[in-house]
């Protein structure tokens, strides 16, 4: 018998699920979205993804040399905020405006706040809200130019949409107008929005694959969807108009947001309680935006919201343990 | 039927392929035994003997020593060569009696005799289960007769034989019930016996279903035996989660089983209650298992307790690849040891050699998933735990319900950043019980 071998306290075995594990699973579940969103935008949609990853993989990089802090071990949890970060931009914005958006994801809601678990609110939500809360304008123009014989430069440049000449206009825009929506378009996603919201298809693949992987539970995007189709319901003054609460349901970022924004780690409920609150929370605050409020647009801001609330749920929800009575506050 | 469960536990490879068909073997030692005097949880036990002395097979060389403690019995024949200090699976230094075998195997009187313990007093059934040394060999080793004499006798309605064996790779509780289910059976009844007015429930899980058949053809004209197939999840052989899915019952840390009418032995346990009071033979013997994926010829052996580890790892062929970690016990609640020559005690009857070292890896900062609430069987939060403890918040640490932890590794196993959540928490727990302990006694 020679040499000695390890000795560390219990568990002696672990699962195979790592962090890097679980981010390498959100950026294939986003692949379909992407992907879509290049063929829907042209290739113009590839360079704001690349241009907000890149910026935020090297902002958090520069952050950890300056600050002469260990140099994040390559979790891909950058690149996943820079992808969401596109994802939610409109295919449209100047390529220097995605880069501040990376850049202000990173270094002021992830790393100024203490890094990967530290960031009170959704990095690349918070982005997407500061860009446009700063250049309105650019950030909800989705109109894009129309070719009356597109080549195939046009398309490389303008994706599918200028094919049959759709306009920009977004599903959201046209239901808050009071027109109707073709649902299979809106199902496929070919139409105007941000470059990964359009495609609920493409969307729900990449939410297939992530409930499969047990990345993420049903828990927050069901109540959230739910509780929003049924204020939808209540106060869209439509009624049980289908063609109204599947637009509202499909149209916009409620999917991209439900499955891939508010079920972020980091800015979510940890007990199933909790994210079933939020998760209602969303929903009810998503109706307020849409309907009530002047834009048609409201789940960035509705997420954003919940995140501020989530160390509150968090206390309110505190599990009793089993076989407990719960312990009262100051006992 | 649906199959029995509780909330959370993890599936979890485990590796029980490796042994589960070997059956069991008996080995014979070559070197001294060991026998440390703490091999359960109380009070060390006090030596009878001192160096020079003789000693029987099933000689009683060290008593217990106050209400919680139990006796240590010689396994085999032969002199005491010197009671001194010696390395424990616990990774501790204890005082333990060395044996040199005479390799006679002469046995003390009365050693093997038959007796009826359906005519036996129950104070004559506690009392050999308290001579025959015996304690919990789940692996916490407490003495099995203080837990036979709860207050109220006559308030226990279960008697529950947890033969759920969750821990991977272990097989000694498959092979010994598969093999000597009369044993189990038998200790059940003895049991039934000390408490009228309960049913005896065998809990097994279903990844045994030779075992579940075997058991419910055995005790089919039983009508006070029960086999219950339980679902195959990790910790289902932990206490509160075996109580829970087989009465529906649920305990917690300031309770004993007996509280809420149960009480609860693993098999083997069962087994040597069995065998001391019918069969009037002390513990003096373990099931081990041998196994892991360093391990030449994992196997199931019947050894002497005192038996070194290093022994069972040379008739298993010793190691095919050099092993990083060497575990005994279970990969979710045993203990790593820097080395294997060890004795076997009544609480450490497995040793498991492997050839990486999984838990060896980088801890990375926690991204709130979830998880290890999510996972874990006692509804804890434990990424919030190993924060209180990690800042010596103990009052907060209490009132998180953290003294509830049981220790079964679940959390760690699943956190995906690999935090020592597990670890982290037991210590944070046992500083408090401590310091509890300490200040209590400085008050009497």
């Amino acid at each position: 018998m020679s040499g000695m071998f390890n000795v560390s306290a219990a568990p002696h075995t672990r699962s195979p699920i790592t962090t890097k594990s679980i981010m390498q699973d959100v950026i294939i579940a986003l692949i379909p979205a992407a992907l879509f969103g290049i063929f829907n935008f042209g290739l113009r949609a590839l360079l704001i993804i690349l241009a907000t990853v890149l910026s935020c993989v090297v902002t958090e990089y520069l952050y950890c040399k300056f600050m002469k802090k260990p140099v994040n071990p390559w979790d891909f949890s950058d690149v996943v905020t820079g992808l969401l970060l596109a994802l939610n931009l409109p295919v449209s914005v100047p390529i220097w405006m995605a880069v501040l958006g990376g850049v202000f994801a990173i270094l002021i809601v992830k790393m100024l706040f203490g890094g990967l678990g530290q960031n009170f609110m959704n990095p690349a939500l918070a982005a997407r809200v500061f860009l446009l809360i700063s250049f309105t304008s650019k950030m909800s123009s989705f109109t894009l130019e129309k070719v009356s014989s597109p080549g195939l430069k046009d398309f490389l440049r303008d994706g599918a949409l200028v094919l049959d000449g759709v306009s920009g206009a977004t599903p959201l825009g046209q239901l808050k107008a009071g027109e109707t929506v073709d649902l299979l378009k809106l199902f496929v996603g070919h139409v105007g929005g941000t470059i990964g919201e359009t495609s609920t298809l493409a969307l729900l693949l990449g939410a297939a694959y992530l409930l499969y992987r047990k990345v993420i539970s049903l828990r927050i995007p069901l109540s959230y969807i739910l509780s929003f189709a049924i204020f939808a319901l209540l106060f869209g003054g439509k009624g049980f108009d289908v063609n109204y609460l599947l637009g509202q349901i499909l149209g916009g970022g409620l999917i991209l947001g439900a499955f891939f924004m508010a079920t972020d780690y980091v800015t979510s409920p940890a007990t199933h309680k909790g994210q079933i609150i939020y998760g209602i929370f969303l929903g009810i605050m998503t109706g307020l935006f849409r309907i009530v409020g002047t834009g048609p647009e409201g789940v960035s801001y509705a997420i954003l919201l919940g995140n501020l609330l989530v160390p509150m749920i968090d206390n309110l929800t505190r599990p009793v343990a089993f076989g407990r009575e719960r312990v009262k506050n100051g006992k | 039927m649906a199959r029995l469960t509780f909330k959370g536990g993890i599936h979890i490879y485990d590796g029980k392929n490796l042994s589960k068909d070997k059956p069991i073997t008996e080995l014979l030692p070559k070197g001294d035994l060991v026998f440390p005097l703490v091999q359960h949880i109380g009070a060390p036990a006090k030596p009878l003997v001192k160096k020079g002395d003789p000693v029987l097979v099933g000689q009683k060389i060290a008593e217990a020593d106050g209400p919680i403690s139990a006796n240590i019995i010689s396994s085999v024949s032969g002199t005491v060569k010197s009671i001194e200090k010696r390395l424990t699976a616990t990774g501790r230094m204890e005082e333990a009696i060395v044996v040199a075998n005479d390799n006679e195997y002469k046995k003390i009187e009365g050693f093997g005799q038959e007796r009826n313990y359906m005519i036996m007093s129950k104070e004559e059934i506690r009392k050999a289960v308290k001579e025959a040394g015996i304690v919990g060999l789940g692996g916490a080793g407490f003495p099995t007769h203080v837990k036979l004499t709860p207050k109220n006798e006559e308030k226990i309605e279960y008697v529950i034989v947890n033969g759920a064996e969750c821990e991977p790779y272990l097989t000694s509780d498959y092979r010994l019930m598969l093999e000597e289910p009369e044993k189990i059976i038998g200790g059940l009844k003895i049991m039934l016996r000390l408490f009228e007015n309960a049913v005896g429930i065998i809990g097994i899980e279903d990844n045994k279903p030779d075992v579940i058949d075997k058991m419910k053809e055995l005790t089919a004209n039983e009508d006070r035996i029960q086999v219950k197939s339980l679902k195959t999840k990790y910790p289902q052989g932990g206490e509160r989660q075996l109580i829970y899915t087989l009465t529906g019952r649920k305990l917690n840390s300031q309770k004993i089983p007996a509280d809420i009418g149960c009480i609860v032995n693993n098999a083997a346990t069962v087994a040597a209650i069995y065998m001391a009071v019918a069969k009037s033979v002390p513990l003096t013997h373990m099931i081990v298992t041998i196994s892991g994926d360093a391990v030449a010829e994992p196997a199931n052996y019947r050894v002497p307790i005192g038996m070194s580890f290093s022994e069972i790892v040379e008739a298993a062929g010793g190691f095919k690849t050099d092993p990083e970690k060497i575990v005994f016990g279970g990969p979710m609640m045993g203990i790593a040891m820097y080395t294997y020559d060890i004795p076997v005690t009544k609480t450490a009857s497995a040793l498991l050699g492997f050839v990486k070292d999984e838990a060896a890896v980088e801890e990375s900062v926690c991204i709130r998933c979830g998880k290890c609430h999510e996972y874990c069987p006692l509804n804890l939060m434990p990424s919030q735990l190993q924060m209180f403890g990690l800042h010596n918040d103990y009052e907060k640490f209490e009132k998180n319900y953290g003294l509830e932890c049981c220790g079964c590794g679940c959390c760690s196993y699943v956190c995906p950043a690999k935090r020592s959540l597990t670890q982290t928490i037991v210590r944070t727990k046992q500083l408090i019980l401590d310091k509890k302990n300490d200040t209590s006694s400085n008050h009497n």
